[in-house]
């Protein structure tokens, strides 16, 4: 392999691997307050990408407003998903919001499938995504330096609300005890809703990366994705955005990097996400940056 | 005033509080003692807002607030510092005090109170940037009184601050009590450490499987022969 193509392999596999981060953000943080799985995150993310395709096709909306309305619009639905799905099971014991969680999941998929139909799509993207940029030899797509790019960005202002802001303080208190946060005065419910707000709108940001990179939509389009994404934030640790970062990018990294060095092993490509999985929870059952995981009652 | 009358609280088919009623005068230490599982916590957690499943009625300077959630009754002035401090052990103890300060807006004014709470707590100022759960229990105790005074409301819950604590930092809690009585704050303490909390307290309950069984000042129960026999060690 020359240094070209390596350089190329590591930057695709940090362009996939950021959008397992930011899709891996939301598990982890709901997870953290929580201690729900969210099955219906992988769904949000598929949103994402549908709500930017009709806001072009249905509204010819431009590319940026579209963009902004979408991750708005998936945002309020992910908020909508905790109203109308998990508040109300919030005393009950954990597996109902879990069954719930997996209903909304087929519902939100369901309902894609009655609106937009099951067939896949064609995204026509911009025409300045499509030239190649030359560094040297190496021959990247725009989207492979502006993927990671981004995602920093958006990375960074989630560090800056969750460790700056008040609400942010506020998701650390309930993240270790709800209750004693509540009779402090911090208004649980909404912390929620912002928790959920922020992890449906970086999911939606990976589902239009995701669309613009795999020029194709689909209503189950979320499934794989969502899964590996889970899996990343499971072995950064659950609970730690960091480690749902670095999970995810880790992940990404070894995906493009294992099919690069080992072509016969391209149709195991989704395995490799399961392999990490097991090999990490044998090694250190609570991931990579996990803490002790209590259970709570 | 702080007004509780014929107050239930029920835990499914326990009935955990069996009608009590308690008066806290502004500017007054109320004590309510009693052994374990006697419904102390239950009525500070009653109080707050966290028990749905109750009955009575609970005013505060006249208004209802039996039907509000915890966030509400913070604001409307009235804060608890829970049983077994329940600091957050990951924030700093500046984060944890600024936790405390969450239901106001008065920015400027959160700051000023920071600087009183670290003049009462000279040790938390030391240890500001230091992880809660890096402190000694007698200085997460202080934290966690310090947290609920961040709230600015004018009564204070304190469940069992002394619990756990080695007998020299016993006195030094029931030492920070009265001083936060000198602020001007008005407490309701729940104390199993009957001796000190009566010496503290202007009037006391004494409270057994859910109903009060006694009351006084604090002196008509430390010389009552039964509080002595049955809390005082004879
Ligand atoms: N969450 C709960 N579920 C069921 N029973 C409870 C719960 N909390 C307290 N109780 C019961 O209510 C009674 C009063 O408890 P509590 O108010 O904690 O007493 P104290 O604080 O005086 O020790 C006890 O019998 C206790 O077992
Ligand atoms: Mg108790």
């Amino acid at each position: 392999m020359t240094w070209a193509m390596f350089v190329q392999h590591t930057l695709n596999g940090l362009t996939l691997g950021s959008l397992y981060a930011l899709i891996a953000i939301g598990y982890t943080m709901v997870y953290g307050i929580l201690r729900l799985i969210n099955f219906a995150h992988s769904e949000i993310f598929m949103l994402g990408a549908y709500f930017v395709f009709w806001g072009i096709t249905l509204f010819y909306l431009p590319w940026a407003l579209a963009i902004v309305g979408a991750v708005i619009v998936t945002a309020s639905v992910g908020i909508l998903v905790d109203r109308v799905a998990y508040r109300p099971l919030r005393d009950a014991p954990r597996i109902s919001a879990l069954i719930s969680a997996i209903g909304v999941s087929f519902f939100l998929q369901n309902v894609t499938i009655v609106v937009f139909g099951a067939l896949p799509r064609q995204v026509h993207r911009p025409a300045w995504l499509e030239d190649p940029i030359l560094m040297g030899d190496v021959r990247v797509l725009p989207l492979t330096l502006f993927v990671p790019a981004l995602s920093l960005l958006l990375m960074l202002g989630l560090v800056w609300i969750v460790y700056k802001t008040k609400p942010g303080l506020g998701m650390r208190a309930i993240s270790k005890d709800i209750e004693t946060s509540y009779i402090m005065g911090v208004p649980v419910n909404r912390i929620i809703s912002l928790t959920f707000g922020i992890g449906s709108a970086l999911a939606a940001a990976s589902g239009i990366m995701w669309a613009l990179r795999y020029p194709q939509l689909q209503p189950v389009m979320g499934s794989i994705p969502g899964f590996k994404a889970f899996i990343a934030a499971v072995f950064g640790g659950i609970g730690s955005i960091p480690g749902a970062v670095i999970g995810g990018v880790m992940l990404g990294v070894i995906e493009i990097m294992a099919v690069a060095f080992f072509p016969d092993l391209a149709g195991y490509r989704d395995a490799f996400a399961f392999v990490l999985l097991i090999v990490i929870l044998l090694l250190k059952p609570t991931g990579l940056m996990g803490e002790k995981l209590e259970d709570k009652v | 005033m702080l007004k509780i009358q014929d107050l239930h609280v029920y835990y499914g088919g326990i009935h955990a509080l069996k009608g009590i009623s308690i008066e806290v005068p502004k500017g007054k230490v109320v004590t309510l003692i009693g052994c374990n599982g006697a419904g102390k916590s239950s009525t500070l957690r009653a109080i707050a807002g966290l028990i749905k499943n109750k009955k009575g009625t609970i005013t505060y300077n006249g208004s209802d607030l039996s039907k509000l959630g915890p966030v509400e009754v913070v604001k409307s002035g009235i804060v608890m510092s829970p049983e077994g401090r329940r600091i957050f052990p990951h924030l700093t103890v500046l984060e944890n005090l600024r936790l405390g300060a969450y239901s106001r807006s008065d920015a400027p004014q959160i700051g000023k109170d920071i600087d009183w709470i670290f003049e009462l707590f000279p040790k938390l100022r030391e240890r500001k940037d230091q992880k809660g759960g890096t402190l000694s229990g007698g200085e997460q105790q202080m934290l966690a009184l310090g947290r609920a005074l961040m709230s600015a409301a004018d009564v204070v819950m304190m469940d069992e601050p002394s619990l756990g604590l080695a007998p020299m930092l016993v006195k030094e809690v029931f030492d920070i009590i009265a001083a936060i009585h000198q602020q001007g704050k008005t407490v309701l303490l729940v104390e199993q450490n009957a001796f000190a909390a009566l010496k503290i307290a202007h009037y006391a309950y004494v409270l057994e499987v859910g109903a009060i069984v006694l009351q006084g000042t604090g002196a008509e129960l430390i010389a009552d022969v039964r509080v002595r026999e049955a809390y005082l060690g004879g």
